[in-house]
C-alpha cells in the first residue's frame, strides 16, 4: 500500500515534471528531452553515465530482487527510500554540472549524471 | 589513514587472490585439532561441554519472499527449531545482522519472536539491511541499549572477549564496509589492556577481510582494525553478510562468515551479481544454516561447526 503510495507521487512528480518541461519546450522550441531513465540492474547502474539537458527528471528503477538505495555523494538530492523490487525513484536536475552518486546499501555500485545547460533558452535563474 | 588502509588492503586481496576460493563450499571445518563433521553437531558438542559453546545465526532478511526464497520465515523458523532440539544447551546466541530484509517494524517483530523462542540470549549487530528505515531508528531502538555510536560493545564470557562491531552505516560511494574513526578509537581503547593471552572474538556483519572488492564484500578500515589486534594469541572474527561458508586463517586471526538462513548468493565472481541465488527447490536447505562455535580451554583456535538446515 505504501508502495503504491509512493509510485502514485513518484508518477505525479514524473508527470508534472514532464509538463513543466512541455511548457520548456514550447518557449525555447527544442526538442530536449525532459525525461530520462537509469535501470538497476544486477547491482549496476545502466547506463552508468547519463548525460541529460538541464530540467530532465531521472527515473531510477530498481530491477533486482534485493533492495537498492540512492545517495549523492554532494548531497544534491536526499538519499532515497530503499527501493524494493520495481520501486522508482525521481529527480529533477536543474542546475548544470555532473553529479556522482551512489548506492547507499551496496556503495561499490556508483553511476554519474552529467547535466548539461538546456540549449536556446535561459536556464539560469 | 587511508593511504596505510588503502595499502594494507591490496595486499590482503594479493593473498586472496592466490588462494583461489578453498573455502567455498565447504560444509565443515576443522579448528582445534578435532575433527567434526556435518550431522553430528550434539555428539560433537557433548564432547566440548567443558568449554563454551555458543551458536552464530545471521541473515534472517525476515520480509524476503523472492524467488530464491519466498517464505524466509519459515526456514528461520527451522533453523530456531534445530537450535531448540540441540541435546547440549549453547550459553548464548550472536546474531550477525540483516535481521530484517526492509527494516519495517513488522519484519523486527517476526524476527524477535521467532529467534525468542530459542529461549538463548542474543548479542546483535546490524546489517545493512537493519538500517533502512528513514530515521535509522527502530535498529538502535531494538538492540542499541548500552551500546556505542550506531551499536558497537563488548562482553565478557568464560574469560573469551567478545566484540561487536558495525560496518554497514556511513558508507562511502564506490567504497566497501565501514567502522569508522570514532569506533576505530573505541576498539583501540576496549582492547588496550586486555592480557594477549585473552581469546578474541569480533563480531560483524560484512566480512572485516577483503573477501571479493567487486562484489563489496569487505571492510575498507578492517586493516585498521585488525593491527589492534595484533598482540592476541587467539583471534577468531566472525561475519555474515555473503550467506555462504568461507574461512581463512592468517597468522592468529581465524576468518569465518556463516550461511543466512534466508537465501543463498554466489561464490564470488561466479554470476554477474552478488544478488540472491535460486537454487533448486531441495537444494535450497542445503545451503542455508548456523554456525556453533566452541572454545575449548588451552587451544588457540576455536572449533566452528557449521551445520546446513538440511544436509
Amino acid at each position: 500500500m505504501l508502495r503504491s503510495a509512493i509510485s502514485a507521487a513518484l508518477i505525479g512528480a514524473a508527470v508534472g515534471s514532464v509538463l513543466a518541461g512541455g511548457v520548456l519546450l514550447a518557449q525555447a522550441q527544442t526538442p530536449a528531452a525532459a525525461a530520462a531513465a537509469v535501470g538497476i540492474d544486477n547491482f549496476t547502474f545502466n547506463p552508468q553515465t547519463v548525460t541529460v539537458k538541464a530540467g530532465t527528471t531521472v527515473t531510477w528503477t530498481n530491477r533486482d530482487d534485493i533492495p537498492h538505495g540512492l545517495a549523492a555523494t554532494n548531497n544534491v538530492f536526499k538519499r532515497s527510500q530503499a527501493l524494493d523490487t520495481d520501486d522508482s525513484f525521481a529527480f529533477t536536475f536543474t542546475t548544470p554540472g555532473t553529479y556522482q552518486y551512489f548506492c547507499y546499501i551496496h556503495p561499490h555500485m556508483t553511476g554519474t549524471i552529467v547535466v548539461e545547460a538546456a540549449t536556446g533558452s535561459n536556464t539560469t535563474p | 589513514m587511508s593511504e596505510f588502509d588503502r595499502d594494507d588492503g591490496m595486499n590482503r586481496r594479493k593473498v586472496l587472490e592466490c588462494m583461489t576460493w578453498v573455502g567455498t563450499g565447504v560444509l565443515w571445518t576443522i579448528s582445534g585439532g578435532v575433527p567434526h563433521s556435518l550431522g553430528i553437531m550434539g555428539e560433537a558438542m557433548a564432547q566440548e561441554a567443558k568449554g563454551l559453546t555458543f551458536l552464530q545465526i545471521s541473515d534472517s532478511h525476515m520480509g524476503f519472499d523472492k524467488p530464491a526464497n519466498p517464505n524466509a520465515r519459515g526456514t528461520l523458523e527451522e533453523a530456531v527449531g534445530k537450535i531448540i532440539a540441540l541435546p547440549q544447551k549453547p550459553a548464548f546466541m550472536i546474531h550477525t545482522g540483516d535481521i530484517t530484509h526492509l527494516s519495517k517494524v513488522s519484519e523486527f517483530d517476526d524476527a524477535d519472536r521467532i529467534i525468542s523462542q530459542s529461549k538463548l540470549d542474543v548479542h546483535y549487530v546490524p546489517g545493512e539491511h537493519d538500517f533502512l528505515d528513514p530515521d535509522q531508528k527502530l535498529y538502535r531502538d531494538r538492540y542499541g541499549r548500552g551500546t556505542k555510536g550506531a551499536g558497537w560493545y563488548s562482553f565478557d564470557a568464560n574469560g573469551v572477549h567478545f566484540i561487536g562491531l558495525v560496518n554497514v552505516v556511513d558508507l562511502k560511494a564506490g567504497g566497501l564496509g565501514n567502522l569508522g574513526n570514532e569506533q576505530l578509537e573505541w576498539l583501540e581503547a576496549d582492547v588496550k589492556d586486555r592480557s594477549a593471552s585473552t581469546p578474541i572474538v569480533v563480531f560483524a556483519h560484512i566480512p572485516l577481510w577483503t573477501v571479493y572488492p567487486e562484489w563489496g564484500w569487505g571492510t575498507q578500515d578492517g586493516a585498521q582494525a585488525l593491527t589492534y589486534l595484533k598482540k592476541f594469541g587467539s583471534v577468531t572474527v566472525l561475519n555474515g553478510h555473503i550467506h555462504q561458508v568461507m574461512q581463512k586463517v592468517e597468522g592468529n586471526v581465524t576468518f569465518h562468515t556463516a550461511r543466512s538462513t534466508a537465501f543463498p548468493q554466489p561464490a564470488p565472481g561466479a554470476a554477474p551479481s552478488p544478488g540472491p541465488m535460486k537454487v533448486e527447490d531441495d537444494k535450497l536447505r542445503t545451503m542455508l544454516g548456523t554456525a556453533s562455535i566452541t572454545f575449548k580451554q588451552n587451544e588457540k583456535q576455536l572449533a566452528i561447526i557449521d551445520t546446513p538446515l538440511k544436509s
